[in-house]
């Protein structure tokens, strides 16, 4: 490739973030502190760690849907970086629609929605018309092998791993130059994992910076470039 | 003669001054509801004393007074009205239009074309246009100030839909110089057009709701409707039976009770002057044929 | 004021006077709200969040702060700053109120005309706006309703004999066929059932998406602020103690009674 080395897209500066509970008497929960990082397009980096050890709510905290505690989370956005930790709420919605993706371990049903247009969602928001919208998702959900008798349906009754596959196509279908994953294979077979791979596979090849959460070690070695110990960051309280 | 221990007209002049000022106010902003101090008359509310006021307030001694009720002369209201005139101002009565100055109606407006030396007074009940639809006068009068007219139009809109035309056949509402919503007081629609550009100046007066407006000489009076549902005037398939008027509003009289109706014109002193220069009508009773019986003859379902 | 902003709350604050004492139902609000963007007031009985709705909608006078609109008026040249509602005349603000705003009331009855039909009820405004053919505003009304899903056999008929949620949804179309860029709304599911509830909301979410309405949404349903809102305002005892990104908000709650609030929901 002749292409110039690309900047990373987004960064990690001193990021930590602490619970405070104050149903228990201000009870202060770290998580995790210091964490630096700094991904670029084509780069998949793991997160790894025991469970529990903060790997989620590093995502959370990056997606913006955790507030930082301290620290920074810097996103290259449009030819700018927008420091997410202070950005106004409509700044990071919009990082979020044309430049961040996040495949989260939970599908949040929206009632009488179905599965296509939950799908076709984040491309209608960039402006795509509604039927090349629904073309796009089909295409995906096809990719994933969800059954097409369950795309007219709202996701609320599918199983575990059909609503993993509902997420992945509903994070991924705008090929996101930023794109987060949180256990993505977690409740899929064989079959399905080894599709999911390859579509993380193609979206680094295509040039989207990726950070994961990948439980299932051999997925891990297909898809990362690189990992990061949050154990590593954790101050024992 | 008048009965010497009342003022001329009855009302005292302060009295008449304050509702000559009030009349002044209205005339200056044409269709607009201008509060006075109603009196107690003779005759209870309900009965005219809005229009009886004003016409006391403006009569002089040289004036010419006519009074009718619903477009005839002889009946109870006209009668009593223009006598109490005579007695408390001795001024001079008349049946004909042309030779009144002063013309005090209940609920229509003589066939007669009125000139500009002519006044014209009307006997209204309820002067808001508004009221059936929005009774809080707080919000009337703010309508108005605002020109906020739209509920009017959801009114006409309603009949529409419920119905298939605006089902209003009297007190229609009227835009008056373009400005103000207005009653025209429960005259037929068929007269609204008369209102319009008159050369006569055209006063209201509400005794009861106390308050009272002015259509000055040449002013536009517009008849609400809806670009595809235009404003019409009533039409009748016959014309007067006694005077052959084919172009005057008809008084639906029955006369025998085989359904038999005679249509003649609703203002007495069109009727007489018309018959007077000669016309005649058909002088016979127009039997409308039952229509149920018509069908059953014709053939079954 | 920043540039771009539709709605602009500056300390805004209302008290009111009870046995001679003064009591600030809210105080010391500010905020701004941007063009398509759905704001929930979020807060328990007595939080004030009502009355700050009311503020905003200039239903009521501040006795603190200032509430600035970004104001368009037809035939002027759109302004760059705010117009302090305050300073608007009567006329003006109804004006406002019958066209750019809509608001949505918690009854329906209370934002519906309950002696006309329901297609008079969308017409309303059309009317007042100087719409004078009745086919068109026929069709408008057919269209609008349509929308919002109530049956078009139902345009002749009084909103009483409309169930609870065809009322609001009703209530909606009546506001938005003038298509305003504000829409106020006063917990607008609360009192429904559960189902429809849920039909209702999906029926707002689409509406605010395509129509690219701002919004300010009070409510005291977490679920709602959720589903249907980009930003909160949480507020306690008259003040706002959190406000940000709704799911940030929501899923990691600052302030004590942020984290009560979300705690307390209970979830089926």
């Amino acid at each position: 490739m002749n292409a110039p080395y690309p900047s990373p897209v987004i960064e990690a500066l001193a990021l930590a973030k602490t619970f405070t509970l104050h149903a228990r008497g201000g009870l202060s929960l770290s998580v995790f502190h210091g964490i630096n990082l700094s991904v670029r397009p084509g780069e998949c980096l793991a997160l790894t760690g025991q469970s529990g050890a903060g790997k989620s709510s590093l995502l959370r905290c990056l997606y913006g849907n955790y507030a930082a505690t301290s620290g920074e989370v810097r996103v290259h956005h449009q030819g700018e970086w927008v420091a997410l930790s202070s950005a106004e709420p409509r700044d990071v919605l919009a990082v979020r629609r044309h430049t961040m993706g996040y495949v989260s371990q939970f599908l949040r049903v929206i009632p009488r929605v179905s599965t296509l247009d939950i799908v076709a969602d984040p491309l209608r928001r960039l402006g795509v018309p509604v039927s090349q919208a629904r073309d796009r998702a089909a295409e995906w959900l096809q990719r994933l092998n969800l059954q097409e008798a369950l795309w007219t349906l709202p996701p609320a009754t599918f199983s575990g791993g059909e609503q993993q596959r509902v997420n992945i196509a509903h994070g991924m279908i705008t090929e996101p130059a930023v794109l987060l994953l949180d256990e993505p294979t977690a409740s899929l077979d064989a079959a399905n994992r080894r599709a999911v791979v390859a579509l993380i596979c193609a979206a680094r090849q295509q040039g989207s910076a990726i950070i994961g959460i990948f439980h299932d070690e051999e997925v891990r070695a297909q898809v990362a470039t690189s990992c990061l110990d949050i154990g590593q960051h954790r101050s024992l309280t | 003669m008048t009965e010497s221990h009342y003022n001329f007209a009855f009302l005292d002049e302060r009295t008449k001054k304050r509702i000559r000022r009030a009349l002044l106010k209205a005339v200056a902003v044409p269709g607009y509801q201008v509060p006075f101090g109603s009196r107690e008359m003779p005759f209870a509310y309900g009965w005219g004393t809005g229009g009886v006021q004003i016409t006391a307030s403006i009569i002089g001694r040289s004036d010419v007074l006519k009074v009718i009720d619903q477009g005839a002369d002889d009946t109870t209201n006209a009668v009593n009205i223009r006598r109490f005139f005579a007695r408390t101002t001795g001024v001079a009565t008349t049946q004909k239009t042309r030779d009144a100055t002063l013309i005090q109606t209940r609920h229509r407006i003589p066939e007669e074309p009125l000139t500009a030396s002519q006044i014209l007074v009307y006997q209204v009940p309820m002067p808001e246009p508004l009221s059936k639809l929005e009774p809080r006068r707080r919000e009337s009068i703010k309508m108005h100030a605002l020109s906020e007219y739209g509920l009017m139009h959801v009114r006409l809109y309603e009949d529409i839909a419920q119905l298939g035309a605006i089902a209003r056949a009297y007190d229609y509402p009227v835009m008056v110089n373009e400005r103000y919503l207005m009653s025209p007081s429960p005259i037929p629609k068929f007269d609204n057009p008369k209102m319009h550009m008159n050369p006569a100046l055209q006063l209201f007066g509400a005794g009861r709701e106390k308050r009272l407006y002015a259509v000055p000489p040449y002013t536009r009076v517009r008849s609400l409707d809806f670009e595809d549902h235009p404003f019409e005037i009533e039409r009748w398939p016959h014309a007067c039976a006694l005077c052959g008027a084919a172009d005057s509003y008809l008084d639906e009289m029955i006369v025998d009770d085989q359904g038999g109706r005679l249509f003649v014109c609703s203002d007495s002193d069109y009727c007489e002057e018309r018959r007077e220069a000669g016309h005649v009508g058909t002088q016979q009773a127009v039997t409308l044929t039952n229509v149920l019986s018509a069908q059953d003859a014709g053939g079954g379902a | 004021m920043k540039p771009g902003a539709l709605l602009s709350a500056r300390q805004v604050g209302k008290a009111f006077v009870s046995n001679s004492a003064q009591r600030w139902a809210c105080r010391n609000i500010s905020f701004d709200l941007y063009p398509g963007e759905v704001l929930a007031v979020v807060g328990e009985s007595g939080s004030g969040k009502t009355t700050l709705l009311r503020l905003l909608a200039a239903r009521l006078a501040c006795d603190e702060g200032a509430v600035g609109y970004h104001a368009r008026w037809p035939g002027h040249a759109p302004l760059d700053s705010l117009t302090d509602l305050a300073v608007m005349s009567e006329a003006q603000l109804r004006q406002l109120a019958r066209t750019d705003w809509g608001f949505v009331e918690q009854h329906a009855r209370d934002g519906l005309r309950m002696n006309v039909s329901g297609g008079a009820n969308v017409g309303e405004r059309l009317m007042a706006l100087g719409e004078r053919h009745y086919g068109q505003l026929r069709s408008q009304a057919l269209d609008w309703m349509a929308r919002v899903e109530l049956d078009a056999e139902r345009v002749d008929d009084l909103p009483g004999t409309y169930s609870g949620g065809m009322q609001q949804r009703l209530q909606i179309a009546r506001n938005l066929v003038t298509r305003p860029r504000l829409v106020f709304m006063d917990e607008p599911t609360t009192g429904l059932d559960v189902s429809v509830q849920a039909r209702l909301l999906d029926l707002l979410r689409q509406l605010v998406d395509e129509l690219q309405l701002a919004a300010v949404v009070v409510t005291h349903d977490l679920a709602v602020a959720r589903l249907l809102a980009h930003r909160m305002l949480v507020m306690k005892d008259g003040q706002v103690v959190e406000q940000g990104l709704t799911d940030r908000v929501l899923d990691d709650p600052q302030h004590p009674y942020t984290q009560l609030l979300v705690s307390s929901v209970l979830t089926p």
